[in-house]
């Protein structure tokens, strides 16, 4: 049997492998962002308005800040077993102005990493559930490619 | 001078922290006792009682209030069960203050206590798709010391923070908690042998992070008339801030995946997180430079540097200057935590903001034994809960 590749979750981002990218949404009004995607009303307090269009966030940003998790998350976090601690990367985009989180990709620690380094997203597996490969978004170092 | 904005700290009572295993309801029950107690009052005095909600103990977690109270037994007072996580208590007092203060009612009691499991907080059970705190640990394995760990590690890189400093916040709250009688960890720590604890979330150590704990915090509020026959020079709330953050909020907070964006609109002069002490102060007509001590929010070593910072004891970047220089040890300048703080009671969630007034009470009447602060006249309590709860408390005498 081949395995079935799946989303963690629906419609956060495309599952183009070449340059997978968040999706997003823009007020039409104000031009603020919004990751996890928001269509029912604009946050900017000033704006309020409800139009809002799907974009594609920045694949690559500056690393903020970063840290690891060296024990397994408690549930619903799927945990390797043996777990393998990671990296979490905090990445500020500079189009959208916001900092966003994400896994770092397996094999990349913070003995790697380093405040205001060019990052980059790729998919990659967050965990197996039976043949299915279960991906999600993930920051990589951009000069790691 | 009073103003027509205090209400009086009448009564203040704790149950010790620990992993007790036992209802919340009970170290809620032990705590109003003893603040009762401490006041002189009786329960049947009570026409008001405030509760801190628990998330993690079921129905009657949510109406912490109701469940409290009748284990009380019941006595006809109004009850309102409040929840804003970590600063729920804060919620909780500002509730009662503002019944006392709008004249509903002379004596109110405001009450929280926890069960806490073992291990990482984790969120509520099912799959729960829209739920950003489910989903963070769902998709990212985001626990509380992920976020911990960013911060501290954005200080190290921005104001130059070793790990050293983390660790000497450690070691001075539990010097400073040593002797509490309510506190859970009672352990001289020396610098060394924090920073040779295991790495939970880099760079923070398990011994820079603050455990989970049960517990239970109680105060007795009143309006200043019916203080005024019961105590000569009442402990006063002068303040209480539970203010929000401003749009946009461009530091990364539990539980979310991503700041708010600050392309529509220009980011607000004051940080949510300054923004909460600012709050009491201006409340109070207080600043800074009056506050005699302080106790913060340490759910991690680095995290209480961050709150020098932010209430204003120093400027950006100074705070492990003045943790070097003595100025918040016990006998410095203003002390912070001088209760221990996270540090050595861990955290009992909706108790915690009132236990945050139980000891500015002790330390403004002179009667923190051990950990006492000379010459206590203002303190300053500060906490942050997810979801953007800001939570300030300032209490004089």
């Amino acid at each position: 049997m081949s395995s079935t590749r799946r989303p963690a979750i629906e419609g956060w981002f495309t599952l183009d492998d070449a340059a997978p990218a968040l999706l997003g949404t823009r007020c039409k009004a104000c031009g603020t962002y919004f990751f996890p995607r928001e269509s029912f009303a604009c946050r900017n307090p000033r704006c309020g308005a409800s139009d809002f269009e799907d974009v594609p966030l920045s694949r690559r940003g500056k690393l903020w800040s970063f840290t690891d998790n060296r024990y397994p998350p408690p549930k619903p976090y799927v945990a390797s077993d043996p777990f393998e601690p990671y990296a979490v990367a905090a990445v500020e985009l500079e189009r959208e102005k916001m900092v966003v989180l994400g896994q770092v990709v397996a094999g990349v620690g913070c003995d790697q990493l380093e405040t205001g380094m060019e990052m980059e997203l790729v998919l990659d597996t967050l965990y197996r559930d039976g043949d299915d490969d279960v991906v999600t978004w993930k920051w990589r170092p951009a000069h790691a490619q | 001078m009073p103003n027509d904005k205090d209400v009086a700290v009448l009564g203040v009572g704790m149950h010790p922290w620990g992993k007790w295993g036992r209802n919340f309801v009970e170290y809620g029950v032990h705590a109003a006792r003893a603040a009762l107690a401490d006041a002189g009052l009786a329960w049947s005095d009570v026409e008001f009682v405030a509760g801190g909600d628990t998330m993690r103990n079921g129905y009657p977690g949510y109406v912490a209030a109701a469940s409290i109270a009748q284990a009380l037994g019941w006595n006809g007072a109004q009850v309102a069960s409040t929840y804003g996580a970590c600063a729920t208590g804060a919620q909780a007092i500002d509730v009662a203050r503002a019944r006392i203060l709008a004249g509903l009612c002379d004596v109110a009691l405001v009450v929280g206590a926890d069960t806490t499991p073992k291990g990482f907080f984790a969120p509520a059970g099912g799959e729960r798709k829209t739920d950003p705190d489910w989903l963070r640990f769902h998709l990212l394995g985001a626990t509380n010391p992920i976020y911990f760990g960013l911060y501290a590690r954005r200080r190290m890189e921005i104001f130059g923070a070793t790990l050293a400093d983390f660790a000497q916040v450690k070691v001075k709250n539990s010097r400073h908690g040593f002797a509490n009688p309510n506190a859970r960890y009672k352990k001289l720590y020396t610098i060394e042998e924090v920073m040779a604890s295991q790495v939970v979330s880099d760079p923070l150590r398990l011994l820079d992070i603050c455990a989970t704990s049960d517990g239970g915090a109680a105060v007795v509020l009143t309006s200043m008339a019916f203080a005024r026959k019961h105590a000569a020079n009442p402990v006063r709330v002068a303040a209480v801030s539970t203010v929000t953050p401003r749009y946009p909020n461009t530091v990364i907070e539990m539980p979310n995946f991503a700041t708010d964006s600050a392309v529509g609109v220009a980011v607000p002069d004051v940080p949510f997180r300054d923004s909460i002490a600012r709050g009491a102060y201006e409340q109070a007509g207080i600043g800074p430079e009056d506050v005699s001590f302080a106790e913060v929010y340490d759910l991690s070593t680095a995290l209480e540097l961050d709150w020098y910072e932010n209430i204003g004891l120093c400027k950006p970047g100074d705070a492990e200057k003045i943790l070097r220089d003595g100025v918040t040890t016990l006998g410095g300048r203003q002390p912070v935590n001088p209760s221990g703080g996270l540090g050595c009671f861990g955290e009992a969630i909706p108790a915690q903001a009132i236990s945050q007034l139980c000891e500015l009470t002790w330390q403004l009447r002179g009667q923190a034994g051990e950990r006492q602060v000379a010459n206590a006249k203002v303190g300053v309590a500060v906490n942050q809960g997810l979801f953007g709860h800001g939570s300030a408390i300032l209490a004089v005498v």
